[in-house]
């Protein structure tokens, strides 16, 4: 590496050099996003403590460099685009479905164009007239077109980009008209860019969408049993729901759902009719299992498949809510995997002990994934969420250690130069964040998209997870940024 | 179990195994109310068929895979080619991570930019604030030297004007009263990516030149339009223009941004148009832009300011390369040297060792309006011919100048123009007039998968392959990569083809 390792810089002294870059307003705003976690108070237990200081769920500071998206990249990145057997209108100009087309790897099985839809980018590529006099008969003219040239398509979801809201057009109108003329489920999302914060908000509306518009949908006939349960808020990157489904039908379950990973809408109709949500990804996915919980008396609970410690508490945890038949597979599914576990450790343990990993992701992740780095002797040095809520940063907590460096909402300039301080051996983010660190000499992989490769869930995912940890940090090329001739003395 | 630690299993391989398929497969039979296999089967062969093109082509309102991105992403994209550039977007902030991450799926390379990060309120009271607080925090954190400010499609509708919100904020002391702060409106419904590139030149030589006084000098402003090979281009044409011994400035110069070195340390900023250099442009002689529909309004200023402009379609292979050589000599009075001759000849000994390969072969080419056309060009000169050439992007105008293009060659004779169409379209096409070859960009892969063309990618977007935007297509020295690609793709399909032991492999020749 080039640089060479500096004395190491306490957290809160690091914070407040990096905050005096900011002019005095953005400066005070951004002081509440940044913060150390803190050692447990007295008498508090631990899942109220440590970060759930950090403000969060705010208006980005404009000209910061955010690395936050949008409302429809919430909906359409996120929640709805991969349900594939519907077809996702990107209602709007057309970038928006341009940049987001075929990006998140939600993997599904079908056959594209036909009956799944997924690595499409449908538009309705919105022209000055369309803003001048409104899209609703573009839009419906769309759903014609569609319903057409795609008769196996189950349903249309109409994903609002920003001119939708302000120029007044009635999409909830076009949705319920065009529903009665072609038989099918439309729904309407409001999910305009400038709607919200952040990603979160598109989530939310999103959810709110699959509870008015799709839950009272007809559903198809399937074998129920006492063993139902959805797989809640996995997008299938890189496989991921498959990775983790195996598991769950391997102690015995049915998983009748998957939302919204290789999801059908017969998928999402019928999920009411299971005995138990069990969600990945709390932030986005939480609206929608505390109305099924209200509505159809559908328990739910977290859990988290990163690394064998919490598979195998998780597994645990979800067979203690069935008999014991459920109880007993879950431990043989746990003996059964342990010996590959071992070997995973055996095999990467050693090169991975101790080095240190600063994380900035979205959802779930900066705490999920930090006990899978636990497994593998890995430390955090700092982790922070892209649009995480109070609710996040408490459950976080319980995972991190005292005096880890916490950022929410982080800005560009921010993160590089907690980077460069810290100098972590590993940094997990995004896209937009994987050169600049990788220009510093530093190792990195994403972990929005897993870099490509996955799944990361379960046990087959947690080996090449450490597989693809190891190959980011152990590759030769972070030995070689300085020219022979040019090194210091 | 498939997995172990000794070979580790990816998505590419695991969910093969037996485990998996069987899961997958009762996945669909018990839960997914999916259609059956020969209704799939049925509809599949459907789509590839006349009827369906029919009704395909007939389409009004939707669009289905189209090969064009919005304004914004063309504007972030000139402005970074001048010196110590940030790209300041106004208006929704996940437009900016949108442009962001595409830029640097495509360059491998970080891509900076800011939003101002305007939300419902703004949507209602006008996003003032947020240019006030925003340019004050981009100048405070980043240091740019220059922001160039651009427009998300909310800020368009709601009526944001950036002129009088810029003074606003100099006025309110965000930055200095004598920053560069130049702009351009990129509604994201106009238009797309080359014309964002178009309006942010403009905007940015707009600032710079309102007050000049023009004194002509010897030399020539060159515009090198929005380029996936922005790279490799834009070296290839700065060794040609010093071969030549040309004065001249480039106008938005990415190459360096766009490929910083790995050496320790993160450029936020490299090289580019130094500012003084876009100031003093407005003394040349003349304006050359390298793809007339990136640059349709910029050259309407230069010519205002006085000056002799000429566009080109990004010139590549023999004939492109020649003319825009040819004019360069003509306005600057320098010789092409023998070196470029010397190359010239080389270009063409490669394509007539070659052009049994390729002569008659056929093409489905898609892209911006210049890069299709400068293709088809390239195509016709190695005896193939352009089949179909598609530009969603492409206008009345630029059907009219392909349709004359295809004329003067006997290999265009069977070509058709097919202007504002997208790549749903392309499949209905070429399921029905297939061609030998498609060239593109990497959304081409599934039209390769689901129509077996083999896909050459030659623009941008390129995610699927790395590091090629490091080598020209301009030029001699491009032309010769351009058709080595074309090559390559023939030869491995001939050996694809030819090549299964003892059934297929009568053909699998050593030499070829």
């Amino acid at each position: 590496m080039a640089k060479d390792i500096p004395d190491p810089i306490a957290p809160e002294k690091l914070i407040e050099e990096v905050l005096s870059a900011y002019p005095a307003k953005a400066a005070k705003k951004r002081a509440k996003h940044l913060g150390v976690a803190e050692p447990v108070p007295e008498g508090e237990t631990e899942i109220v403590s440590k970060c759930d200081t950090v403000k969060s769920n705010v208006k980005s500071v404009p000209g910061v460099m955010t690395i936050r998206g949008c409302a429809y990249a919430g909906s359409k990145g996120v929640v709805w685009g991969p349900v594939k057997d519907m077809v996702h209108i990107s209602h709007g100009p057309v970038g928006c479905g341009h940049y987001s087309w075929s990006q998140r790897r939600n993997y599904y099985t079908g056959t594209t164009g036909v009956d799944s839809f997924v690595t499409f980018q449908f538009t309705t590529d919105f022209q000055e007239k369309d803003i001048v006099f409104g899209g609703d008969k573009k839009l419906e003219k769309t759903i014609d077109e569609i319903n057409t040239l795609f008769p196996l398509a189950k349903g249309i979801s109409v994903q609002s980009e920003c001119p939708i809201g302000l120029i007044g057009d009635d999409i909830e109108a076009v949705a319920r008209k065009k529903k009665k003329d072609i038989g099918k489920t439309i729904v309407p999302v409001r999910c305009e860019g400038f709607r919200g914060v952040s990603q979160s908000l598109g989530h939310h509306i999103a959810n709110d969408c699959i509870r008015d518009w799709v839950l009272d949908g007809e559903g198809s006939e399937y074998e129920a049993t006492p063993y139902d349960v959805n797989i809640i808020g996995d997008y299938n990157i890189g496989g991921d729901a498959w990775s983790s489904r195996i598991l769950l039908e391997e102690i015995g379950l049915n998983v009748v759902g998957s939302w919204s990973g290789d999801a059908t809408l017969a998928e999402m109709e019928n999920a009411p009719k299971a005995k138990l949500n069990l969600i990945h990804c709390y932030r986005s996915m939480n609206y929608i299992c505390r109305h099924m919980e209200e509505k159809h008396g559908v328990p739910w609970m977290e859990y988290n498949f990163f690394g064998p410690s919490q598979i195998a508490a998780s597994l645990r945890a979800i067979a203690a809510k069935f008999d014991k038949t459920i109880q007993d597979k879950a431990e043989a599914v746990i003996a059964k995997y342990q010996p590959l576990v071992d070997e995973i450790l055996a095999k990467y343990k050693p090169r991975l002990e101790g080095k240190k990993v600063m994380l900035y992701v979205g959802g779930l992740r900066p705490r999920h994934v930090v006990t899978a780095y636990d497994d593998l002797g890995m430390e955090i040095a700092g982790t922070g969420y892209e649009f995480a809520h109070g609710d996040d940063y408490k459950r976080t907590g319980e995972h991190i250690k005292e005096g880890t460096l916490i950022y929410d909402d982080v800005t560009g300039y921010e993160l590089e130069k907690f980077i460069e301080t810290i100098r972590p051996d590993l940094v997990g983010s995004g896209i937009k964040e994987k050169y600049p660190t990788q220009k510093m000499g530093i190792p990195f992989r994403q972990m929005h998209s897993w870099d490509y490769s996955g799944p990361y869930h379960g046990y087959d995912g947690f080996a090449i997870f450490a597989r693809d940890m190891d190959l980011a940090i152990n590759n030769p090329i972070w030995g070689m940024f300085d020219a022979p001739w040019k090194k210091s003395a | 179990m498939p997995q172990s630690a000794d070979k580790v299993l990816d998505h590419n391989k695991l969910f093969h195994e037996p485990e998996y398929q069987d899961m997958l497969k009762a996945k669909r039979a018990k839960y997914e109310n999916a259609p059956t296999a020969p209704q799939v089967t049925e509809i599949l062969d459907w789509t590839k068929s006349w009827d369906y093109r029919e009704k395909n082509l007939a389409r009004e309102a939707l669009v289905i895979n189209p090969a064009k991105a919005c304004q914004p992403l063309g504007a972030v994209f000139a402005a970074a080619g001048f010196e110590g550039t940030m790209s300041f977007v106004h208006g929704s902030q996940g437009c900016v991570a949108y442009y962001r991450s595409h830029l640097s799926r495509h360059f491998k390379e970080p891509s900076s930019a800011v939003s101002s990060s305007m939300t419902e309120d703004a949507a209602v009271f006008g996003g003032l604030v947020n240019m006030v607080d925003g340019l004050a925090n981009t100048y405070a954190l980043y240091s740019p030297k220059m922001i160039a400010v651009s427009t998300t499609c909310m800020a368009e509708v709601i009526g944001d004007d950036l002129n009088s919100f810029i003074i606003q904020a100099k006025e309110k002391g965000s930055v200095p009263e004598d920053y560069d702060v130049p702009f351009a409106h990129t509604p994201a419904f106009v238009g797309s990516h080359v014309d964002g590139y178009d309006n942010m030149i403009k905007g940015i030589l707009g600032h710079f030149w309102k007050d000049a006084t023009r004194k002509e000098t010897d030399s020539i402003n060159i515009i090198p339009g929005f380029d996936g090979y922005a790279v490799g281009n834009i070296r290839e044409l700065n060794r040609m223009l010093r071969e030549m011994g040309v004065t001249y400035t480039l106008l938005s110069d990415v190459s360096d941004v766009y490929d910083t070195p790995s050496d320790g340390t993160f450029r936020m900023y490299d090289g580019g148009t130094k500012l003084e250099d876009a100031k003093a442009a407005v003394n040349a002689k003349a304006t050359l832009s390298m793809q007339e529909y990136n640059t349709k309004r910029t050259l309407e200023l230069c010519e205002k300011a006085g000056q002799e402009t000429a566009a080109f379609h990004y010139p590549m292979g023999v004939q492109g390369t020649d003319e825009f050589l040819m004019k360069v000599s003509d306005l600057s009075g320098k010789a092409i040297p023998d070196s470029l001759t010397l190359e010239r000849g080389r270009l063409v000994d490669a394509m007539a060792d070659s052009q049994a390969y390729l002569h008659g072969k056929t093409y489905a080419i898609y892209g911006d309006p210049d890069f299709v056309y400068a293709m088809a060009r390239f195509v016709m000169e190695t005896g193939g011919e352009p089949t179909h050439c598609l530009a969603t992007n492409g206008s009345k105008e630029w059907k009219a100048q392909m349709e004359e293009l295809l004329a003067s060659s006997p290999f265009g004779a069977n070509a058709q123009v097919w202007a504002g169409k997208d790549l749903w379209h392309l499949r209905s096409i070429l399921a029905t007039e297939p061609t030998d070859l498609l060239i593109g960009n990497s959304y081409g892969k599934y039209l390769e998968r689901d129509l077996g063309i083999p896909l050459i990618r030659l623009t941008f977007p390129i995610f699927d392959r790395h590091h090629h935007h490091r080598f020209p297509t301009w030029g001699y020295q491009g032309g010769l990569n351009v058709l080595v690609k074309l090559l390559d793709t023939v030869f491995d399909k001939l050996d694809t083809d030819t090549g299964k032991l003892g059934e297929t492999d009568i053909s699998f020749d050593l030499t070829r």
